[in-house]
């Protein structure tokens, strides 16, 4: 039987994604760890996340699972959702700038910032809480396997990453505002800015697809 | 396209069980909280709010075993409300599977705890709920009170400025019940629906009184409304959240279909 390893550390939605990718598992087993060797040695992995960003990064620091992921990465499948996208990119202007772990490139600024040029966009609340559409930039991708292309998705977020941070990675644009990348994927690491676990039969699918995922494009 | 326009239906839930008689024929139990949020889910809801009713302090706990139950099974965001009073209780929610929790009489006792729960949780499981009360006579400028206890008890606070302290604080949304509309079915209370959205930066879900679909589409075109919460006109299967949404998208109204 193959394993699914949810990585703890301390940050809130894992239930939910471990409840989700239990609910879809067939051959799997799903396991919660904050242990180094439990992660490393699953066959796939997944970094959820929620709450501030230097809380994050700082609790991955904390408990060396920075590394991990970073081996991970490397070459196993990799799911990072909200948060847990975000800590693998570059950057954040969260918290006054924070460092992230810059598994792939990218840095996140706030929607407000990005709205200060617009017009229009008085009635846009923030945090961008909701559903809404993530188009996929390569249909074909096998995450995005039995997914309409007009599916939406659960968003709560607050800080983005621009299209133009997104060169070669961006896997989907969601439009709030400003047309932005919703989910991002180098070789075998893919990650959401939007969760899959609340999205109901279009996430379900999507963590389905991860398991079956073998990390190839 | 953009972000579409949520529609919530809200169950009242009193140890353990869904009351104020959801009927659909075709359930095996009414009053089991799992099937009647599968049902939802089925339909399409957005979103789950959940009101814990219970009186009695010791069958509150039943509560956190519907919320795990939910969780595992409804993979939509959940709201609980009714008896949230301190971090241990919003940690308890939150770890059964709850996505957001609403805080009403606890913020209005003591309002720093809405700054310490959004601090230590973070906004975006910070609901604050307000039931709110036309004060001003007619001829006058349109003003809102915050009631308690169902709406007998007066506070004295203005609506509008209790939002935006709330949101001061770190409230990442606004539940806004009308407690002159509340039951009626005659339609949310627009003008203090738009008043309060438009006073606000974080979504604000309009609460109180729909009676049919076209109020739902009204809360949203006319009161500015983020959400748009209902119980009796679902509970009572006259209309599904499908033909809700609808309703809505013919009138222009973007919603996830």
């Amino acid at each position: 039987m193959k394993t699914v390893a949810v990585i703890d550390y301390g940050m809130g939605n894992l239930h939910s994604v471990a409840k989700a990718l239990e609910y879809v598992a067939t051959d799997t087993r799903v396991v919660v760890s904050s242990e180094p060797r439990t992660i490393l040695s699953a066959d796939r992995v997944v970094l959820p996340g929620v709450g501030a960003i230097r809380d994050c990064v700082s609790e991955l620091h904390r408990l060396e699972l920075d590394g991990v992921v970073k081996e991970v990465a490397k070459n196993k499948p990799l799911l990072g959702v909200c948060v847990g996208m975000q800590a693998l990119l570059e950057h954040s202007a969260e918290n006054a700038g924070t460092d992230c772990l810059a598994v792939m490139p990218g840095r996140l600024i706030h929607f407000k910032d990005a709205f200060a040029d617009l017009r229009d966009t008085a009635e846009l609340k923030v945090p961008h809480m909701g559903w809404n559409q993530a188009v996929p930039e390569d249909a074909d991708h096998p995450m995005w396997a039995g997914i309409a292309v007009d599916a939406r998705f659960y968003f709560v977020h607050s800080y983005f990453l621009p299209l133009a941070e997104a060169s070669g990675i961006c896997a989907a644009r969601t439009e709030f505002g400003v047309e932005f990348c919703s989910a991002v994927t180098q070789g075998n690491v893919f990650a959401t800015q939007f969760h899959p676990e609340k999205s109901a039969a279009a996430g379900l699918q999507l963590y389905a697809n991860f398991l079956a995922w073998n990390g190839d494009n | 396209m953009g972000l579409a326009k949520r529609i919530i239906p809200c169950l009242d839930v009193d140890g353990g069980r869904v009351v104020k008689g959801v009927q659909f024929v075709d359930i095996r139990d009414a009053g089991d909280p799992v099937e009647v949020a599968r049902r939802y889910n089925d339909e399409g809801a957005d979103e789950l709010v959940f009101l814990d009713i219970t009186a009695s302090h010791e069958e509150r706990e039943t509560m956190v075993h519907v919320v795990e139950e939910v969780a595992s099974s409804v993979f939509i965001p959940l709201t609980v409300g009714g008896g949230i009073r301190s971090n241990d209780d919003i940690r308890r929610m939150l770890n059964a599977g709850a996505d957001k929790v609403g805080i009403n009489s606890a913020a209005i006792a003591q309002p720093e705890f809405v700054q310490e729960a959004a601090t230590r949780f973070g906004s975006q499981c910070i609901v604050v709920a307000i039931d709110a009360k036309r004060v001003s006579t007619e001829g006058e400028a349109a003003r809102w009170e915050i009631f308690t206890h169902g709406g007998r008890k007066e506070t004295g606070i203005d609506a509008v400025e209790w939002a935006r302290k709330m949101v001061a604080y770190g409230a990442g949304e606004i539940l806004l019940t009308s407690m002159d509309r509340d039951g009626t079915r005659d339609g949310f209370d627009l003008e203090l629906t738009r008043t309060v959205s438009e006073a606000v930066s974080v979504p604000v879900i309009a609460s109180g009184g729909v009676g049919k679909l076209e109020h739902l589409a009204e809360g949203v075109l006319e009161g500015k409304a983020d959400a748009v919460l209902a119980a009796s006109i679902f509970h009572f299967a006259e209309h599904s959240v499908g033909e809700a949404k609808q309703c809505m998208a013919e009138r222009g109204i973007e919603v996830r279909l």
